[in-house]
């Protein structure tokens, strides 16, 4: 019988989730003599037209990676579905825009100022900005177009489940990819990891006080954390309460707090409202000038408490820009 | 660009103890104001998820008023103060949103405070009106 083809892509990413991927170490040699590899831009030579040229239908699972930002991601994740049985949303830029959906806080325009013209390193006299098509004697060359707004994979095509994580940490991926194969799939729509928050499994659950009081707020950088105790015992912003579990807490375990890759809960739409909850919920501040004293602490929500959740969001993006 | 019949859409997120019994004072009491608030009854301010205030503004409303009980005076002892730190919090976030805080109100109405119910919420609508429509507005 013939292996079940299978694609990898990446729209707009950083490539971790392709390292996390060799980052199977020997395990990738299970995956690769299990299913034949039709397409992964990264590490092998396939051409977008030979998958133009495949059955509908004809790839078994193509996992892709990354936020959907220009055209181009749009449209070979759009001919990945029209040819694969099932797609995964592969880490947290594929399952929820991720970093690059932070750039929701501007649009196109203020992004090309700012990458084209404005940065101290660009010199650009003639202003010189990337063109959808340009002329040359040899021809035309063209890019593909830059959207305003960075989407999530499925606000942009069908998604049958999620590997969350920035990036997904290897033993998930394994276990993902083998559910997959196994042909005992879970229920459409399923985030493979854990059902519960963070904090269910955080290792520093132990010494959270009963009741939890956050008189300041402390950013990580200007602290030495006691690598026992819970980060936001201590004032320290961790949005593990906020975030799935299931990622084997890993920036817990280096002594960083949570930064909520892994998205919300099952029954959590809003992650970065549901924080902002939690976290007001602990703050010791009865008057208003407390309150507003301890707000302002609070640098940069956005980045914050939607670190990786921004396009899926309620509001999606900052308006009016 | 506005329209001069422009009537706001508020929804008003109102605890039950105060500021509920505040609204049904001020209708037994006949008190004139604005129908533009659409109320829903909750157990507490503090039962208030801040994703309701988003997913409210998110549909097009032009204003979410928000109305619990004085301090100390919390049914459930320490609610409002939770609303408190809460919607402070949010406004924070609303305005790095790119939208404009004060379509956030937030005061607290006893129940005996018919009149300031009624005053608040005529308040609020001219301030909305002044505002403008939500852009997030969809085209009906």
């Amino acid at each position: 019988m013939a292996k079940p083809k299978v694609a990898f892509y990446w729209c707009a990413s950083c490539g971790g989730c392709e390292e996390a991927v060799v980052d199977l170490a020997e395990d990738i040699l299970k995956v690769v003599e299990a299913v034949d590899i039709v397409l992964w831009p990264v590490a092998l030579d396939f051409k977008y037209k030979d998958i133009e040229a495949m059955p509908d239908k004809s790839i078994l699972v193509s996992f892709i990676n990354g936020a959907i930002r220009n055209s181009e991601q749009e449209h070979i994740a759009k001919l990945l579905r029209q040819k694969s049985q099932l797609i995964v949303a592969f880490g947290a830029c594929a399952h929820l825009g991720g970093i690059p959906g932070l750039a929701n806080v501007a649009n196109r325009k203020e992004i090309f100022e700012t990458a084209y013209k404005l940065t101290h390193t660009t010199v650009n006299p003639k202003e010189i900005f990337p063109q959808l098509v340009t002329e040359i004697p040899q021809g035309k060359l063209t890019l593909p177009e830059f959207y305003d707004t960075v989407k999530s994979l499925d606000q942009t095509i069908e998604v049958d489940y999620y590997l969350p994580g920035c990036a997904p940490p290897p033993d998930l991926i394994m276990k993902g990819v083998q559910t997959l194969l196994s042909g005992n799939l879970p229920p459409k729509g399923t985030v493979i990891a854990s059902e519960k928050a963070l904090c269910e499994t955080c290792p520093r659950n132990k010494t959270k006080p009963d009741k939890m009081v956050i008189k300041e707020i402390k950013r990580i950088h200007e602290v030495i954390a006691d690598p026992e105790k819970c980060f936001l015992a201590e004032g320290i912003i961790c949005v593990g309460p906020a975030t799935r579990g299931g990622c084997g807490e890993r920036c817990i375990n280096a002594n960083m707090p949570c930064r909520g890759c892994f998205g919300p809960t099952k029954e959590v739409i809003d992650q970065g409202a549901k924080f902002l909850s939690a976290l007001a919920s602990i703050i010791d501040a009865n008057t208003d000038e407390e309150v507003q004293k301890i707000t302002e602490s609070i640098i940069d929500p956005i980045g914050l408490f939607y670190m990786y959740s921004l396009p899926t969001s309620i509001l999606r993006r900052k308006q009016g820009v | 660009m506005m329209n001069e019949n422009f009537e706001p859409k508020i929804v008003g997120f109102m605890c039950k103890w105060c500021t509920y019994a505040a609204a049904d004072l001020a209708g037994v009491s006949r008190l004139q104001y604005p129908p533009n608030i659409v109320p829903i009854r909750l157990m507490c301010s503090g039962g208030l998820e801040p994703s309701y205030v988003l997913k409210a503004l998110q549909e097009g409303a032009d204003g979410v008023f928000i109305g619990g009980c004085h301090f100390g005076d919390c049914h459930y002892q320490t609610g409002n103060y939770q609303t408190n730190k809460r919607i402070a919090l949010l406004k924070k976030l609303l305005e790095e949103m790119g939208i404009d805080k004060r379509r956030v109100r937030l005061e607290w109405i006893s129940a005996a405070e018919g009149v300031k119910f009624a005053h608040t919420i005529k308040e609020f609508v001219e301030e909305i009106k002044k505002l403008g429509p939500n852009p997030l507005k969809k085209e009906a």
